[in-house]
């Protein structure tokens, strides 16, 4: 018997049930499109983190202070961060920075360090608005692609005389300031307990950067140490690297100069880490955790296969006779038990492919929702309708050969 | 002359309880010959299903021999079964047993397509043959659109589709009106007289035994009469 007569006859039984057809395949319909629109979904959602976070600079290195793993025999570094901060003798200096940078000036293009002072309140004219002040060195304008609208940024002069001037926002002089030109204005601002005054000498564009940026302030780095009296070092520092670097050569000289520089410190050394192997570890967990959600919603599937398989059993006892028939016309076991196969097969592959496009639809409008454009992937549905197949398969397979087995006396004598 | 129906001693008991045989069946002969028109006659209980599955190779004999135009049935396994009933018997039922929703031709095409044949080859000849039995105006409804008659000529047509040995009719008229069980049972005589058929007919019904050439009367398992009919007038 033809694999395509089969296929012809379980279309056939199929539209002569209708809606029972749809409701066995409801279950299928609902698993394999819940799986693909979480899929879908996260996928989507790896895709737009990761090229969001690629504007971002992807190329960049992180240099940061690190505990020593031989420090750390019992628990995590997440522990130990509570027990013991860095002294000051263990921070990066900006002669360390200085003489890494002119050992390997060829592949850098700037280096800069950002620190956070913290939120404060900016205070002009009886006006307030809530800034947060990040220490920033004078690369760091060249670095982020802060676009400055008017005024300058810090400058070395700056840095030398621990001055007290900042950059601020486009969106905070809208708000403090409207219909006036802010550079030289002063603005008070309550940090380390004491009330200390800022001169504006430049004003960056906040409208078109995110809203967590829109209000952030830069002072220097001297400025910031100076007010908060700790001393001259810091945590971390991002390195730019020149056009055409390789990162993972270039972040492994740089763990190599610190190793040496920290070669004597017992419990710190500075690692270099860069945007993208934080992005790959942030894809990894993404897909992990939708991996995990699409497992849980595969157990619909099962759900759905075992839909199938009561509803064939029941079909089989309903055609007995013509199992009967077909057998004394000269049937084989084999070829009643492919029919039968060959009928969940097709239940399980159309539930699939309406599935998908089910599937799809969630998976579109979640990525809407969520703000990600969606995208599609080719292998996850390939994997659906074989995965679909396959539930045809083993859950067919049972009642098929239940109706293959049957005696032909007994069958054609079935009422 | 060539023998199509050889059976020599056949028994078949059922266990109806650990202990307790029933004995269906009790040393059956019965020989029947290539383009003969046979009745097997019997009340119910005597037998005459057991002995017709026996002979359309869907039950083995419990002991004794039996050959089905040469082949000796007995010891066959399943698959060969069904290909013996594929080719060389065909069954025409009581109750028609066409395969629901799908149309005469399809239905006639089925043994054919069991046997390996390409669809297209088996739809021609399923269209020929159910020109034979003159079902050719509806040979695309399905059983349901069909009357009794329509419905058992289309089973007649699916019996000879494989060009078998033996056309094996059970009580090929009981759920029809006299006059449609008229005109099958000439179709029968038709399908004997110009195409040669070898029919096996099994009937509780005293005068369609009559026009059969032979008459095998069955009685608890046991043949007890073996008469000939007076076959039919007008062929």
């Amino acid at each position: 018997m033809l694999l395509i007569e089969n296929i012809l006859l379980a279309l056939n039984g199929l539209r002569a049930n209708k809606m029972r057809a749809f409701l066995t395949m409801l279950g299928i319909i609902i698993g394999i499109g819940s799986v693909i629109g979480i899929v879908n979904v996260g996928e989507s959602m790896t895709n737009g983190i990761s090229t969001s976070m690629r504007t971002m600079g992807v190329n960049n290195i992180t240099l940061t202070l690190t505990q020593k793993s031989d420090d750390n025999t019992s628990g995590g570094n997440f522990f130990m961060f509570g027990r013991s901060s860095p002294d000051e003798s263990d921070l990066m200096t900006d002669e360390m920075l200085n003489e890494f940078r002119s050992l390997h000036n060829d592949y850098i293009s700037y280096i800069y360090t950002t620190e956070s002072v913290g939120s404060s309140t900016a205070e002009y004219n009886l006006n307030e608005s809530n800034v947060s002040v990040t220490a920033v060195s004078r690369e760091y304008v060249a670095a982020s692609n802060l676009e400055m609208l008017t005024g300058r940024f810090i400058s070395d002069h700056d840095e030398e005389k621990e001055k007290n001037v900042c950059v601020v926002s486009s969106v905070l002089c809208g708000e403090l300031m409207p219909m006036q030109d802010p550079i030289g204005e002063q603005l008070d601002m309550v940090i380390n307990n004491t009330v200390q005054t800022f001169y504006i000498v430049g004003v960056y564009d906040g409208e078109s950067s995110s809203a967590s940026s829109m209000t952030q302030m830069y002072i220097p780095a001297s400025t910031a140490r100076k007010l908060s009296g700790s001393g001259n070092g810091y945590q971390s520092a991002t390195v730019v690297p020149a056009n055409g670097t390789d990162t993972t050569a270039f972040m492994n000289l740089a763990d190599e100069y610190f190793s040496q520089v920290y070669s004597r410190n017992k419990s710190y050394t500075v690692t270099a880490s860069s945007m993208e192997s934080m992005v790959e570890s942030m894809t990894e967990m993404l897909s992990t955790v939708s991996l995990a959600i699409a497992v849980i919603a595969g157990i619909s599937l099962v759900v759905g296969g075992i839909g199938v398989m009561n509803i064939m059993l029941v079909s089989i006892t309903e055609r007995t006779r013509e199992i009967g028939t077909r057998k004394a016309l000269g049937a084989t076991n084999g070829s009643i038990r492919l029919q039968f196969i060959t009928e969940a097969i097709v239940i399980c592959m159309l539930g699939g492919l309406i599935g998908i496009g089910l599937g799809l639809v969630i998976g579109n409008i979640g990525a809407g929702l969520l703000g990600y454009s969606a995208t599609v992937s080719v292998s996850t549905v390939l994997i659906a309708v074989g995965f679909s197949m396959v539930i045809g398969v083993f859950f067919g397979y049972y009642p098929a050969n239940k109706a293959a087995k049957l005696d032909p006396i007994e069958a054609l004598r079935y009422e | 002359m060539k023998k199509v129906i050889e059976m020599k001693d056949i028994c078949k008991s059922f266990w109806i309880a650990d202990n307790e045989e029933l004995k269906v069946l009790k040393k059956i002969n019965l020989t029947v010959y290539e383009g003969e028109f046979v009745a097997i006659v019997g009340a119910s209980g005597s037998g005459k299903s057991t002995l017709m599955n026996i002979i359309g190779a869907l039950d083995r004999p419990t002991t004794g021999e039996y050959f089905l135009d040469g082949e000796d049935i007995a010891g066959m396994k399943d698959r060969q079964l069904s290909e013996i009933r594929n080719r060389k018997i065909g069954f025409v039922f009581q109750t028609f047993n066409l395969i629901p929703r799908t149309n005469a031709v399809k239905n006639v095409a089925l043994p054919m397509l069991y046997a390996g044949m390409p669809s297209r080859r088996a739809n021609r000849k399923a269209k020929e043959l159910l020109a034979q039995v003159d079902m050719k105006d509806r040979m695309y409804h399905n059983p349901n659109e069909l009357s009794g008659g329509q419905k058992q000529r289309v089973a007649i047509a699916r019996s000879i589709a494989n060009n078998p040995g033996i056309i094996l009719a059970d009580e090929p008229t009981g759920a029809l009106d006299s006059v449609t069980g008229r005109m099958i049972m000439d179709l029968f005589h038709r399908l004997h007289s110009q195409q040669g058929k070898t029919i096996v007919l099994i009937t509780h019904s005293p005068e369609l035994a009559q026009e059969c050439e032979r008459i095998i009367t069955l009685k608890d398992g046991v043949i007890i009469k073996e008469e000939r009919g007076l076959g039919h007038a007008s062929y």
